[in-house]
């Protein structure tokens, strides 16, 4: 980690004072610890994070950053557990073991906090299928503490952005996958979060319904400066959206860095992250994960088709 | 009062999605209205006429119709934890779960929805005691005492079963429970007859069970001459006080039923 102690300190307290001016004394005094100001903030950041089930470790003393704007990709096939690495994230699932902050906050002790922070799209259908797409947004909007008066005008601006305005008051029971996955993305960023965890984003969508989802997650990370951790078996996907990668099986993250780095690390500039995979992982992504993990990304798919 | 604000708003947000949904697809509820119908026309009728239970001053079918009342709603409540458990199969849960809103807020919102919903089943009881002559009181104070008594009861019983849920964490585990919960509570309770014919054990049984003050409290506003043996503010008070409490556990709860 690259990061100094003081430097999350501070940034910490930049989330908890929103006033800018005091958002540029900190910046001053975050140069003054010599911290590079070019270099991104870390925004999420794990140390030796492990979760046990009963004697099944799903994650194993994991550590790793993600620095802000960035498009972070979670590798690994069902069952490696990146699930349970974003539900400890995300604040739904406390850690057996280790520590992680987002923005700042524990994600244990300051679990309030970070829930205002992130935005989360889970694997699952989580739209509620009897409440039009505009509902449904309005919802949201009003568990996440969006203002009154900006509510409406937030869920149309939402809609518009992810290109489903003339669904608005259609029921998301008729939508296909991809306008559901569509509307999940746009309610988890109604409250304008610092950081969007988005749990297999494209499982069960074709592949033209998969390109439109990765149009659009980029153009949300750059409209709104938004860090994105996503988790894919698909390397198709991580080739196309993410920054960085780190690469998980049974638990642990035996890779971690940008695709051409994890090229160059085999050897092969060349090669497909398909090989990068099979090499750190020691066996092919498709071969790998157990039958629960199977049967939930095939309830998954089946519920998108 | 920020927060209390944040609060209503939220729990009011959980309000206005189940009445969206039975807005749009009543037939559910309406599917409900049977049971209570097949009690009072077979049961009540029988009972009637052979007069085995004393009901004092009271006709049995007058005695019967809050006791009915009680139990549609209690029937439709105590399965509500199932909903809780199916949002979690969807992802719902876990959307609701990773939003700021207070865990207190989600569920009281969800035991206030379950006490629109027996409200509006309570329609159908009262139309029906119209039609068979219940002898109603349509006194507004009463009236309102009344819808009291159904809101409460079936917040409560609707927060004990998500409580359930939150432990049993599975839809076969609780279609189990569910159906071996509701008969003691049914039956333990002054819903088809009076505490008195009971026996000491039953007794002592039926004063802990929350549905006894819902009914009593039905039974002293909703009938013309209605009977009780508690005092109505020791009813509400015993519902507010259960309710809460419910609440309390239930929101501690929730979020384990997401993991």
């Amino acid at each position: 980690m690259r990061l100094p102690r003081q430097s999350l300190f501070l940034n910490n307290c930049e989330n908890r004072f929103q006033p800018k001016l005091l958002g540029r004394c900190l910046s001053y005094a975050r140069l003054s610890l010599g911290v590079d100001l070019n270099e991104p903030l870390n925004l999420l950041v794990t140390e030796s994070l492990t979760r046990q089930f009963d004697d099944l470790v799903a994650v194993d003393h994991v550590s790793f950053a993600v620095k802000e704007t960035e498009v972070f990709g979670l590798v690994g096939p069902n069952g490696a557990g990146k699930s349970t690495m974003i539900k400890m994230l995300t604040t739904l699932l406390p850690p057996t073991s280790g520590n992680g902050s987002i923005c700042g906050f524990d994600i244990v002790r300051q679990a309030g906090s970070v829930r205002k922070q992130i935005g989360y799209v889970p694997q699952m259908v989580s739209a509620d299928g009897d409440l039009t797409a505009k509902e449904n947004l309005l919802l949201v909007a009003k568990l996440y503490d969006v203002p009154r008066d900006e509510r409406l005008s937030r869920a149309v601006e939402a809609l518009s952005f992810m290109n489903l305005s003339d669904v608005a008051d259609k029921r998301v029971r008729q939508f296909s996958g991809g306008m559901i996955r569509r509307l999940e993305i746009a309610q988890s960023m109604l409250h304008r979060p610092k950081m969007l965890f988005l749990d297999e984003p494209t499982v069960g969508l074709d592949p033209v319904a998969r390109s439109s989802v990765w149009k659009h997650i980029l153009e949300l990370r750059d409209k709104y400066r938004t860090t994105i951790l996503l988790t894919t078996h698909l390397m198709e996907e991580v080739e196309n959206l993410c920054d960085k990668v780190g690469i998980m099986h049974h638990g642990k993250m035996v890779a971690l860095g940008t695709a051409t780095e994890l090229k160059a690390a085999i050897g092969n500039p060349e090669a497909t992250l398909d090989e990068v995979f099979i090499l750190f992982a020691g066996e092919r992504i498709d071969e790998a994960g157990g039958f629960r993990a199977a049967s939930r990304a095939r309830r998954t798919a089946r519920r998108l088709g | 009062m920020i927060e209390v604000e944040g609060f209503v708003c939220k729990a009011f947000a959980m309000v206005q999605v189940e009445t969206t949904k039975l807005r749009r697809d009543p037939t559910e509820i309406l599917s409900r209205a049977i049971q209570p119908a097949l009690w009072m026309l077979l049961f009540g009728q029988v009972m009637s006429r052979s007069r085995v239970i004393n009901t004092g001053s009271l006709r049995y079918l007058d005695f019967m119709a809050p006791g009915i009342l009680a139990q549609s709603v209690l029937f439709t409540s105590i399965f509500y934890g199932l909903s809780a458990i199916w949002e979690k199969d969807l992802g719902i849960l876990q959307k609701y779960l990773v939003s700021p809103a207070p865990r207190s807020a989600l569920v009281a919102g969800k035991a206030l929805s379950a006490g629109i919903r027996g409200l509006i089943q309570s329609v159908f009881v009262y139309v029906l005691s119209v039609i068979l002559g219940v002898h109603l009181n349509w006194h507004p104070l009463d009236l309102l005492g009344g819808l009291l008594a159904i809101l409460m009861g079936a917040a409560f019983f609707s927060t004990f079963s998500l409580i359930i849920a939150c432990i049993v964490k599975s839809r076969e585990r609780f279609m189990g429970i569910g159906q071996v919960m509701t008969m003691p509570l049914f039956f333990a309770s002054n819903a088809i007859y009076p505490i008195a014919m009971m026996p000491p054990w039953l007794k002592t049984v039926s004063h802990l069970n929350p549905l006894t003050y819902q009914v009593d409290m039905l039974r002293s506003t909703m009938i013309v001459g209605g009977t009780n043996n508690y005092p109505i503010g020791l009813d509400l008070l015993v519902l507010v006080v259960a309710t809460i409490a419910a609440i309390l556990i239930a929101a501690r709860l929730y979020p384990g039923l997401a993991q």
